[in-house]
């Protein structure tokens, strides 16, 4: 479903385009104002609240025993969950997770878990190993969740408390939480949209109606590519994708500075 | 996987099924293997077998996602419950299958010349039957050779494969062995006739040059698939 509205705000933002211009005279490849609010929330283990622009993104940790994977004895789980709640834009509803969450979802967790974010080898307690459930839910969707959901995930992981396990009572005391857990590396992913062929990075929602698909770069600590997503029927060059995968790197130096480590 | 079990997988250049770093798996692909469906294909990619069918355009159901404008590609990828070599598992939808059916349903909106068929539906179904690493390629593959098959207008085939990392080094299509201890996984989809990209996903860790690197090795793949899907059409002319 399409309102009207939609349609025609996107042709407001195509023509714009065609000055070669973009709303609010920003530039192609900057982002909108970042905000992050680290441990907001007193019961999960890590929590953050991002905005990028108006879209705001709530990422809470939770961190429980479970059963390890049969294949993999020794190592802790990480499981990131998206939400796409209905109060966040008036498209959304409840309802089992549609495709555009469990993307979502998938595409940061893939960096994330590539760029071995948090290292899970070793994480055992007893006969279970350590599970870390990374939920986030989108609040305000403005366009560009992505990058929102991924500053806010890795904040909430850089500020992970593991609470002390009683080895007698086989549980966590959960109101003793002295243990930091480590990042070992930083992740920020940078999504761009193709709009009448031209490409934008930052997209608000009113832009990304108005294109035809985005294209996400994750990029990790010393200059690697962890992760990419086409999305959108956009087709584009190999030229277009690596002019995007620079920028993301360079853009990456500048989104880091929004991952910090409380004291 | 357990990474401490990690078999070597490139032993003097050579790979684990004797395939040096660039080669393709065979490949067979066979187009108009089903009586019902309008039209359909099958690939036999290496150990992977898959099978796709396509009906349409037609009626759209529910009535009210249909476009006035254009059509709408549905597209349904799942592995069936006996796919893999390991336990048997839930068939049907799963997280991963959902994002990579929506991935062709991306692919497909891409290709086909919706335009013509405003309000319509067309239906593409690929079922994984057995699976042995790189299926999303190849099921995209088979797709794209079905909807030729049923006369439907499409702008080129998609044609791509799977470049990885293998114990350091860059290898074409990797197989399930090669998939599972592998450090990045980038499969990449081409439209034959623009050389635009069509699908593109990635994980690991990869460095600005391997990055380019493994998009150009899988353009270089995509030529010998589509040269097959080209052949599978003409032989059911004939």
């Amino acid at each position: 479903m399409k309102m009207i509205m939609d349609e025609i705000r996107a042709e407001y933002v195509k023509e714009l385009l065609k000055e070669g211009k973009r709303k609010g005279d920003r530039g192609f490849d900057s982002y909108r104002e970042v905000s992050i609010k680290n441990n907001i929330l007193k019961n999960a283990e890590g929590s953050c609240l991002a905005s990028i622009g108006k879209s705001k993104v709530l990422a809470g940790v939770k961190i429980d025993l479970m059963e390890p994977f049969s294949d993999r004895p020794e190592e802790g789980v990480l499981m990131v969950n998206s939400e796409l709640m209905p109060l966040a834009y008036y498209s959304y509803s409840a309802g089992p997770p549609t495709p555009e969450s469990i993307e979502l979802a998938r595409v940061v967790d893939r960096g994330i878990r590539a760029a071995n974010v948090l290292e899970m080898q070793g994480l055992k307690f007893g006969d279970k190993v350590l599970g870390v459930f990374v939920d986030f839910y989108v609040l305000d969707n403005d366009g560009n969740l992505t990058d929102t959901a991924t500053l806010a995930v890795m904040n909430a992981l850089s500020n992970l408390s593991i609470p002390e396990f009683n080895a007698e009572l086989n549980a966590f005391e959960r109101e003793k939480r002295n243990r930091k857990m480590e990042v070992k590396n930083r992740v920020t992913t940078s999504t761009f949209c193709k709009i009448n062929g031209k490409i934008l990075l930052d997209c608000d929602v009113e832009e990304e109606n108005a294109g035809s698909g985005s294209l996400t770069i994750g990029v990790a600590d010393g200059g690697f590519i962890c992760s990419t997503q086409k999305s959108g029927s956009a087709s584009f060059s190999k030229k277009e994708v690596m002019d995007c995968v620079d920028i993301a790197m360079k853009k990456h130096e500048e989104l880091v500075r929004h991952i910090k480590i409380e004291g | 996987m357990n990474k401490a079990n990690k078999p070597e997988l490139i032993i003097d250049g050579r790979r684990t099924d004797g395939r040096n770093l660039e080669d393709l798996r065979s490949v067979k692909i066979e187009s108009g293997v089903l009586d019902n469906a309008d039209g359909s294909a099958m690939v036999e990619w290496g150990n992977n077998k898959i099978i796709a069918g396509v009906y349409g355009p037609r009626e759209v159901f529910p009535k009210h996602f249909s476009d006035p404008y254009k059509a709408v590609v549905n597209f349904r990828y799942v592995m069936c419950s006996f796919s893999s070599l390991e336990e048997h598992s839930r068939g049907g939808p799963n997280r991963r299958s959902i994002e990579i059916s929506k991935m062709g349903k991306h692919v497909f909106e891409n290709l086909i010349l919706t335009e013509q068929f405003p309000n319509t539906a067309i239906d593409i179904d690929v079922e994984v039957l057995q699976s042995d690493g790189g299926t999303r390629v190849a099921a995209f593959t088979a797709a794209s050779v079905a909807l030729v098959d049923a006369g439907i207008p499409v702008k080129g085939f998609a044609g791509g494969v799977s470049v990885g990392k293998v114990d350091g080094r860059l290898a074409v299509d990797l197989n399930k062995i090669e998939d599972n201890y592998g450090e990045s996984d980038v499969p990449v989809m081409f439209n034959s006739s623009n050389s635009e990209i069509l699908l593109l996903q990635m994980d690991g860790l990869l460095t600005r040059e391997e990055y380019e690197r493994s998009i150009d090795l899988c353009y270089e793949a995509s030529k010998k698939v589509n040269a097959l899907q080209v052949d599978s059409i003409k032989k059911k002319m004939e």
